[in-house]
């Protein structure tokens, strides 16, 4: 947790917030270490090159979901709709290519559009109108996922020619080729929260909303930008997972929405707006990735995995909320 | 606690509420407005198709509506004190799979009705000792036991639906008089809470807690307890709405409906609980939950696809969040001058 980042902490606490930043993150560290050591003795499977590579593969999609997220939720916002952009997005892939004829090589533009228009939609009515993040991205979320089911009628499109798959199955330089994109998307995401004007907009605006518009920030603005950047990235891998499973149905990314807020919190990020961090992010997602693996080497079924993430959401939070206390408690 | 002594502060923080009792007269419009939606429905589709109008399918949609009003009531109380439950619908399916377990495992058919109410209850109460005592926003909350419970569930039953359920089981197609047995649950239920819910202290603390919890807090109100007892009825209406969805088929599918706890919110929503807490009745939600049964039995009948159902939805209760947000921001210049 970056509590250290938070702009309101008086000078004196510095020692005191370097040792609680260093806890949680030594925390989330040892639970990582831990987890890893824990897989190897349980299989050998485990620790190989194929099967991390594969792991990074299927966690590129939640990765670029919880960057935007990672804004929203220290804006003391959240994005419920994520999910149902995501298969939204790919609906509108496969329907344009499949029904409406467009080239394939154009659906990339139709998935981001889509994810684009989504994010778009949200943030107007939350900056312009006052719907509050929760209440609208959870209308937007049966929506959106009203429109992917309406416009499929529950059918898929496959059948895609071998090129296509090159995003989500190929590799370049022998890495999955969308975790590439997922670690460049990091590191920028990263550097914009960290050390641009933007960035440090997004914490004043958690901790102090009307604070942040009086000292003209463009708060307004920039709600905007990051609910457009959250729909953008949701179109973005809905198109990946297009790739990557070869076909598109209107039920994908149901329950994404979970994944990619159980990893923002348990990097850290308070839910309740004004502290976080991407690289805490970074973290959560390679956690409930290992998680994951683990259980699923461990033979528990893919219904298994949920439990254990909604329990992870939880704790979590509790966690965050345990040392937020004993922060507040020293101040 | 009366209107009059409901907090009129422009509060800053988005759900406090504001000014609500200056605006009951308008909400109280909004069953109207589900009437004269019912009606219209009614008329144009019943002229388009008149088998849409034939008793059996009246007593159908009546019946089908049963569970997710029931359940509504519950989501409006929790939605009217500021919160939200997503995790109701996963409820629902577990423990309409508890009865049905029961059911067939040989225990009184009584207990195999009532248990799931208990368990309701105790998940209702796990919810609300983390909103009220631990201060969890309840959307996290929930969202972390939607997946526990829908996990839980498939890793329980692995999917295998329940057979062979006892004839007396079966409480839903019981029809006395010839009204089936959840349309008589779900109105008793509905003007039960609806009279809890206008006069009694701590029906009233629920709007107070709603509208503004620290005010209620510091007007002598007990928050923390009225959050709890909140989420409690919630979960045991839950209970009532798993026996009324368990018990009208032959088969337990032991799976979660899809997309039920949307079904149970839009209703609540769209029957006029302000989504900003504060505001609303049970009544409304219990028409709503009519209104949206009979829109999804009319696409059947004037032959639109049923896929497009869940998109109506959405609009219907993104137009009814709108409504009221622009509802409040009118009375707030009113106030302001």
């Amino acid at each position: 947790m970056a509590v250290g980042e938070s702009p309101i902490e008086r000078p004196g606490l510095g020692a005191r917030v370097k040792t609680l930043f260093l806890s949680q993150e030594g925390v989330l560290l040892v639970i990582a270490i831990v987890a890893v050591l824990l897989l190897s003795t349980q299989t050998d499977r485990f620790l190989t090159v194929d099967n991390i590579l594969n792991q990074a593969r299927l966690m590129t999609e939640v990765g670029l979901v919880a960057l935007p997220m990672t804004f929203i939720i220290i804006t003391g916002g959240i994005d419920l709709s994520v999910g149902s952009t995501f298969g939204l997005a790919a609906v509108m892939l496969g329907w344009s290519w499949m029904n409406a004829g467009l080239p394939l090589e154009l659906t990339i533009f139709v998935a981001l559009g889509t994810g684009l228009v989504c994010g778009l939609f949200n943030g107007w009515f939350i900056v312009r109108v006052g719907v509050p993040p929760l209440i609208m991205t959870l209308a937007t979320l049966a929506l959106y996922r009203g429109l992917a089911l309406g416009i499929s009628q529950a059918r898929s499109a496959r059948g895609y020619p071998e090129w296509f798959y090159q995003l989500g199955q190929g590799q370049v330089l022998g890495v999955p080729t969308q975790v590439w994109l997922l670690v460049v998307a990091t590191v920028i995401a990263a550097i914009i929260l960290a050390r641009t004007v933007f960035g440090r907009a997004i914490y004043a605006i958690g901790n102090n909303e009307l604070g942040a518009r009086f000292s003209g920030l463009k708060v307004d603005l920039y709600k905007l930008l990051i609910y457009a950047f959250s729909g953008t990235m949701a179109g973005l891998a809905g198109y990946i997972f297009v790739s990557r499973v070869s076909t598109t149905r209107s039920d994908m990314g149901t329950g994404l929405e979970l994944d990619a807020i159980a990893a923002v919190v348990l990097g850290g990020t308070s839910i309740n707006g004004g502290t976080g961090s991407i690289a805490g992010t970074a973290i959560g997602v390679v956690l409930i990735q290992l998680l994951k693996n683990g259980l699923s080497l461990a033979g528990l079924k893919g219904d298994a995995t949920i439990v254990v993430i909604g329990a992870v959401l939880i704790l979590a939070i509790l966690l965050n909320n345990y040392i937020q206390r004993r922060t507040g408690a020293a101040a | 606690m009366t209107a009059t002594t409901q907090p009129v502060t422009p509060a800053p923080a988005s759900f406090a509420g504001r000014a609500s009792s200056l605006l009951r007269p308008l909400y109280s419009s909004q069953e109207g407005v589900l009437l004269l939606l019912l009606v219209g429905l009614i008329v144009v589709v019943g002229t388009a198709n008149p088998r849409f109008l034939a008793q059996r399918n009246i007593s159908d949609v009546l019946q089908n509506t049963s569970y997710t009003a029931i359940a509504a009531i519950g989501m409006s109380m929790v939605i009217i004190s500021g919160n939200i439950d997503v995790s109701v619908g996963s409820l629902i399916g577990v423990l309409a799979t508890i009865s049905g377990q029961m059911a067939v495992s040989g225990y009184p058919i009584w207990l195999a009705w009532l248990v799931p109410l208990f368990f309701g209850g105790v998940a209702g109460a796990i919810n609300g000792f983390f909103v009220a005592y631990l201060r969890i926003p309840a959307i996290v909350v929930t969202l972390g036991m939607m997946s526990i419970l829908k996990g839980g569930l498939i890793l329980w039953t692995g999917g295998a639906w329940i057979y062979d359920l006892p004839e007396e089981f079966h409480l839903a197609q019981q029809a006395p008089l010839g009204v089936p047995m959840p349309v008589y649950f779900m109105i008793g239920l509905t003007i039960v809470a609806a009279l809890w819910m206008r006069y009694s202290p701590t029906g009233r603390a629920i709007y107070a807690v709603g509208g503004n919890r620290e005010a209620a807090r510091l007007s002598g109100i007990n928050e923390r307890a009225v959050l709890m007892q909140v989420f409690i009825i919630h979960g045991v209406l839950a209970g009532v709405a798993s026996v009324m969805f368990g018990t009208q088929f032959t088969t337990i599918q032991s799976t979660v409906p899809p997309g039920l706890e949307m079904v149970i919110i839009t209703a609540a929503v769209v029957g006029g609980v302000s989504i900003l807490g504060g505001t609303g009745t049970v009544i409304g939600s219990t028409l709503a939950s009519i209104v949206i049964r009979a829109i999804a039995s009319a696409m059947i009948f004037i032959d639109i696809s049923p896929y497009w159902l869940q998109a109506v939805q959405g609009v219907m209760i993104l137009l009814t969040v709108l409504a009221d947000i622009l509802r409040r921001r009118r009375q707030i210049r009113l106030i302001r001058g």
